[in-house]
């Protein structure tokens, strides 16, 4: 079998379960129609079927069960991967992941470790109802004892689910739910990139953008028009916002001069204004012009039918592009 | 069942009455009354040795002494905070003392009684209460988890890790193991405790829910949490839930021992609800005589966890008043040797804060605790100059 394949994002992340639960028989897959229907986006499509009942579970429908007993699990030695079916519906278990899963190993002083992946997919752009289109990564960011990564694309997907599970932390772990169905290769050998490190996925030499989950592709594509004005973008997808590799964001920002960070969730209080505040001082005598910063508004998410306006795009990218190049 | 009853509303007699004292009834599983009589159950026999039954009585008094202090300690400003288990040694002896080494016990924060029964060192207790750690013991070393600080958090950790038993295939063996989950009357009301009794029923998980209603969550009485006897909540999620004498050190280990059997031999879970009451302020913040008539406390005097055995001791001169001169000198010298070596506990250095937050390596925590050491030796540097 070729180590390279084309595949969606879902079906890599659908082989990178599967392959997490060939390679060690601790692994467990449970949570919502996680089983017979294979979740809702088929990521866990076939599992149960393999694996059977007792390492795929269907759970109850209670996050904050499912979550507190997968805590249960872990410290009976299981290695659990949770899957919470829409972003807005974390936040019931969110007294688990944050009183009990961030913190338990700091409680017992290093005796106990939690091993728990928690999938969510986030993000909007696919005409849902309410809850199912939001971004609350900052809540997990902002909670020590989590690691908080995002996946972009599929060969990613298949790699970082895998070196999540094999992580002795607690990960909680977003997915794009837009980019279940883009296709790209993926590379099954294992030479992959250490999973809190971010990547350069366009290099360029005027602004250094940093995006991750949903909007690397979009600030990709708004790298391609960019060219077209000879401007040269610079793209990294920043893969772990905690830990937040910032060695690669600082040498980019360095090279620049100027920097652009884009997300989906709000601007106010969002993880771009970490990025904005450490660049400012770290990079403060190679700036050009302050950081700016692309996302949401500070509105709940609107009904779909004027997400098209909430949701950063390519011409909000290079509005922020042309600013930060006026400077 | 008529309309009023199918909707819970509290009709006439103790056992539909949840705040009322409890009297022997069908529903209360007593086999040792506040007069030291021992009565015999049906369902539960209990054979124990007059050594045992002094044992029994041993753990009581060590347990209640060591609480007392640690409340002094409080007072005396050496730990920041107790939650007292006054009145509640006979639930936590007697269920601890059925556990099997292999049994996993999740508590709250008042399970000092159930610690003690499994070998923990109650100076670890107190160097959590003293701010020395946000715990800090290894679980797996008396199989017995953390405190549990969020009310009712732990039930779903017991649930879980009875599900990690039943997938490691050693339930109906001689390697069987099941887990216990203490919570409180006010954690009946948590979602939590709620969802763990839904994920126990329908995976028939290998567990024991001890409810320990001592009847007051902080100044809320029991009927602000239910208008029904806690132990019938079970029925309603599918499995057995029993009414024990909680100041009956007895029962409480006669019925919590058949529960565990049950659970590791494949049965599934049970709850059981220990009628007990807190004697004291629910932590050394509290103020009790602010929401409840002291009437009260003197009713449940009279049904005291202690002295039921030790009138039973007497009655059947299984103790001569030398054992129990023994025991109250062994209890003294303990609690003495327990503020000595309280006291001598050191501070946490600085850097600790750092240290476990993660399992791996972390970029941000190694970032910030070179930071941090970097301004502490700034100072010492400082010092130095001058």
């Amino acid at each position: 079998m070729s180590t390279t394949e084309t595949l969606t994002l879902g079906k890599a992340l659908n082989e990178g379960l599967r392959r997490a639960l060939e390679d060690d028989p601790k692994v467990l897959v449970m949570g919502e129609d996680v089983g017979r229907l294979g979740g809702v986006f088929r990521v866990t499509d076939g599992l149960q079927k393999d694996f059977g009942e007792d390492r795929v579970i269907d759970t109850p429908l209670a996050e904050s069960g499912i979550v507190g007993t997968a805590i249960g699990l872990a410290l009976r030695g299981y290695r659990p991967i949770v899957e919470i079916q829409f972003d807005g519906f974390v936040f019931p278990a969110a007294d688990q992941i944050i009183t009990q899963l961030a913190k338990m190993r700091l409680r017992s002083q290093g005796a106990l470790k939690l091993p728990v992946v928690i999938r969510i997919p986030c993000g909007g752009g696919i005409g849902a109802v309410e809850h199912h289109s939001e971004s609350p990564e900052v809540y997990f960011t902002h909670t020590a004892g989590l690691r908080v990564v995002a996946c972009s694309n599929p060969a990613d997907a298949y790699s970082m689910i895998q070196q999540s599970v094999a992580c002795d932390d607690p990960v909680i772990f977003f997915e794009p739910k837009r980019r279940y169905w883009d296709k790209a290769p993926v590379d099954r050998s294992g030479d992959w990139l250490p999973l809190d490190r971010a990547r350069v996925v366009q290099p360029g030499s005027d602004v250094t953008v940093l995006a991750y989950g949903p909007m690397v592709k979009t600030c990709l594509e708004a790298a391609s028009a960019a060219l077209e004005e000879e401007r040269s973008l610079e793209v990294i997808d920043l893969r772990s916002l905690n830990p937040l590799d910032f060695g690669t964001v600082e040498e980019s920002v360095r090279r620049t001069g100027r920097c652009v960070v884009v997300h989906e969730a709000p601007v106010f209080s969002g993880y771009g204004a970490e990025l904005a505040a450490r660049i400012s001082e770290k990079c403060f005598y190679h700036l050009e012009a302050p950081v700016l910063r692309v996302g949401g508004f500070s509105t709940p998410y609107p009904a779909n039918r004027l997400e098209e306006h909430y949701l950063p795009d390519l011409d909000r990218v290079m509005d922020a592009v042309d600013r930060v190049m006026e400077w | 069942m008529t309309i009023d009853s199918a909707r819970g509303a509290p009709s006439p007699g103790a056992a539909d009455d949840p705040s009322g004292l409890a009297e022997a009834s069908p529903e209360l599983i007593q086999l040792l009354t506040p007069e030291g009589v021992r009565v015999e159950h049906p369902d539960y026999p209990l054979d124990l040795t007059p050594e045992e039954v002094r044992g029994l009585y041993r753990d009581l008094v060590m347990v209640r002494r060591i609480d007392m202090e640690a409340v002094a300690l409080t007072r005396q400003g050496e730990l920041g905070l107790w939650a007292s288990l006054l009145g509640q040694e006979a639930a936590q002896v007697g269920s601890g003392r059925a556990l099997a080494e292999r049994d996993m016990v999740f508590p709250t924060y008042r399970e000092h009684g159930v610690a003690w029964t499994r070998g923990l060192d109650p100076l670890k207790v107190l160097a959590m209460f003293r701010g020395l750690s946000n715990c800090g013991w290894d679980p797996a070393e008396h199989n017995f988890h953390l405190y549990t600080v969020v009310i009712g958090s732990q039930t779903l950790h017991a649930t879980g890790y009875a599900m990690g038993i039943q997938r490691d295939g050693v339930l109906g063996t001689e390697n069987a193991a099941a887990t216990i989950a203490y919570f409180g009357d006010g954690a009946t009301s948590q979602g939590d405790v709620n969802e763990s009794f839904v994920f126990a029923s329908v995976f028939n998980a290998p567990i024991v829910f001890f409810c320990q209603n001592n009847q007051w969550a902080i100044s809320e009485p029991l009927e602000k949490q239910s208008r029904i006897p806690l132990y019938r909540r079970a029925q309603g999620f599918g499995f057995p839930g029993l009414r024990v004498d909680g100041n009956d050190v007895f029962a409480c280990l006669a019925v919590t021992r058949k529960a565990l059997e049950a659970a590791r031999s494949g049965q599934g879970p049970t709850l059981i609800e220990a009628f007990t009451y807190r004697m004291g302020a629910h932590t050394t913040t509290d103020d009790p005589t602010r929401y409840r008539l002291e009437a009260e406390l003197e009713a449940w005097k009279l049904k005291d966890p202690i002295e039921r055995v030790k009138a039973y001791l007497v009655r059947g001169d299984l103790a001569d008043p030398a054992f129990f001169d023994e025991v109250d000198a062994e209890a003294k010298q303990y609690a003495a040797d327990l503020r000595r070596r309280c006291l001598a506990l050191p501070d946490p250095q600085p850097m600790e804060i750092f240290r476990n937050v993660y399992a791996e390596p972390h970029a941000l925590i190694s970032e910030e605790q070179e930071q941090f050491a970097a301004y502490l030796e700034s100072f010492e540097t400082e010092g130095s100059g001058s």
